[in-house]
């Protein structure tokens, strides 16, 4: 086995790890967190694709390099917005609840 | 060849993405997902993906931490209250069943990935020469699939007008974020005077090296926006009311400055985003010159969240 695939098969276990803070955390700061988690997992994963198609000198393939990059950067900008959105419930409501029923103001 | 740190690596990495998932306040799991972020840097370091390892450091643990942590204290004080939900038993037992069946189908898709694997490499090394940048990563991103880093110029700029419009009706056109209150003479405004000029010094050397070595426009203006955060908190810098002109002129400048040589590319070589063989070079400096501002402008201001405080007057 080669790191590449150690870190493929990490890669697929964060996945699975984040799907189930997903769905398990009712705290949206904390699904947020899981959802980056699964992001990060799903990153990795094309990470070891790049490393596998290492070849002409270079350590891994440069154009999956590029677009994990541009993802990372892509990835950050939703997460910030999502952190806006709860903090904006937050202050509106004063609950931290996503459930249906929460408590009307 | 695996070697025993590898091994380490992962199971730190698997343990820290378990703690984020069961801590019990969500303080700590962010606090854990921060480390899981430095520790990810080093497995694409383990990757060969030093552009990757800087990029992830920089904003997937750096920046995505300091703006979950800065808004999960902002909540801690009710969390307690909400802890009282709690999800049902059938749901946790369906949950663990996704998730383990999402896990073992990417991990035979993992062992089943074919061999010898299909790779660009060659075909970027080929053409690399005619972009005159050294680094293979840097050409893809502003050569090859320039649009794909134009585009994500654009997202970045998306994503702060929806921050901003969370505004309530009175904050806007302010200052984002609340207010910072901190001692000019404190321990954070010394460090602030002494980190900044280095902190400045380090994110233009990432940026300029990142035509020929790992590094880049991505990585410096994180640091340098960094820099610009800790001057807010020390209380040594304001964020400046996003009705400014100058802010919404910086924030348009770069995207609109890159558009501006794709257009010129159709005229000069052919094709959108296309750059004439012997200007590839310093047009590409341009174009990294000009996003450089921007950046660093939109990655502070994600930063420092929705308008919050009433315009003064």
């Amino acid at each position: 086995m080669t790191p590449a695939t150690l870190f493929g098969l990490c890669a697929a276990a964060l996945i699975g790890v984040g799907l189930y803070g997903l769905i398990v955390n009712p705290h949206p700061l904390r699904k947020i967190v899981s959802f980056n988690v699964i992001g990060s997992g799903v990153f990795l994963m094309f990470g070891t694709i790049a490393r596998r198609a290492a070849a002409a000198g270079l350590g891994g393939d440069p154009v999956p390099q590029a677009l994990l990059i541009t993802g990372i950067v892509v990835a950050f900008s939703a997460t910030a917005l999502a952190v806006a959105l709860v903090l904006r419930l937050f202050e509106t409501t004063g609950s931290l609840s996503l459930a249906a029923d929460a408590d009307d103001p | 060849m695996i070697t025993p740190v590898d091994i380490g690596i992962a199971i730190l990495l698997l343990g820290l993405a378990v703690w984020t998932a069961f801590a019990r306040a969500a303080f700590a799991a962010v606090a854990g997902f921060i480390a899981y972020g430095l520790l990810l840097a080093l497995v694409w370091v383990r990757l060969n993906a030093h552009d990757v390892a800087l990029t992830e450091a920089a904003i997937g643990g750096g920046l995505t931490g300091a703006l979950l942590i800065s808004a999960a204290a902002r909540m801690r004080r009710i969390e307690q209250a909400t802890n009282t939900e709690r999800t049902g038993l059938p749901v946790r037992l369906l949950a663990i069943a996704a998730s383990a069946g999402v896990a073992l189908a990417l991990s035979v898709c993992v062992l089943v990935l074919p061999d010898p694997a299909p790779s660009l490499a060659h075909p970027t090394v080929l053409n690399q020469e005619a972009t005159g940048v050294g680094n293979p990563v840097t050409a893809v991103l502003l050569a090859f699939r320039a649009i794909d880093t134009l585009l994500e110029a654009i997202v970045l700029l998306i994503a702060l007008i929806g921050v901003w419009s969370l505004a309530p009706e009175r904050a806007w056109g302010g200052r984002p974020g609340p207010r910072q209150v901190a001692d000019p003479n404190g321990k954070l405004a010394w460090l602030a005077r002494v980190l900044a000029p280095i902190g400045l010094v380090a994110g233009f050397y990432v940026f300029w090296v990142g035509a020929d070595f790992p590094g880049g426009k991505f990585q410096g203006a994180t640091i340098i926006a960094s820099m610009w955060l800790l001057a807010q908190m020390a209380g040594l810098a304001e964020v400046p009311p996003i009705g400014r002109t100058w802010l919404r002129v910086g924030l348009v400048a770069g995207p609109l400055i890159f558009i501006a040589i794709g257009l010129a590319g159709t005229v000069t070589a052919g094709a959108f985003l296309a750059y004439p063989v012997p200007f590839a070079k310093p047009l590409i400096i341009a174009i990294e010159m000009a996003l450089l501002p921007t950046l660093v402008l939109v990655l502070g201001l994600l930063l420092a969240g929705t308008p919050a405080q009433e315009l003064s007057k």
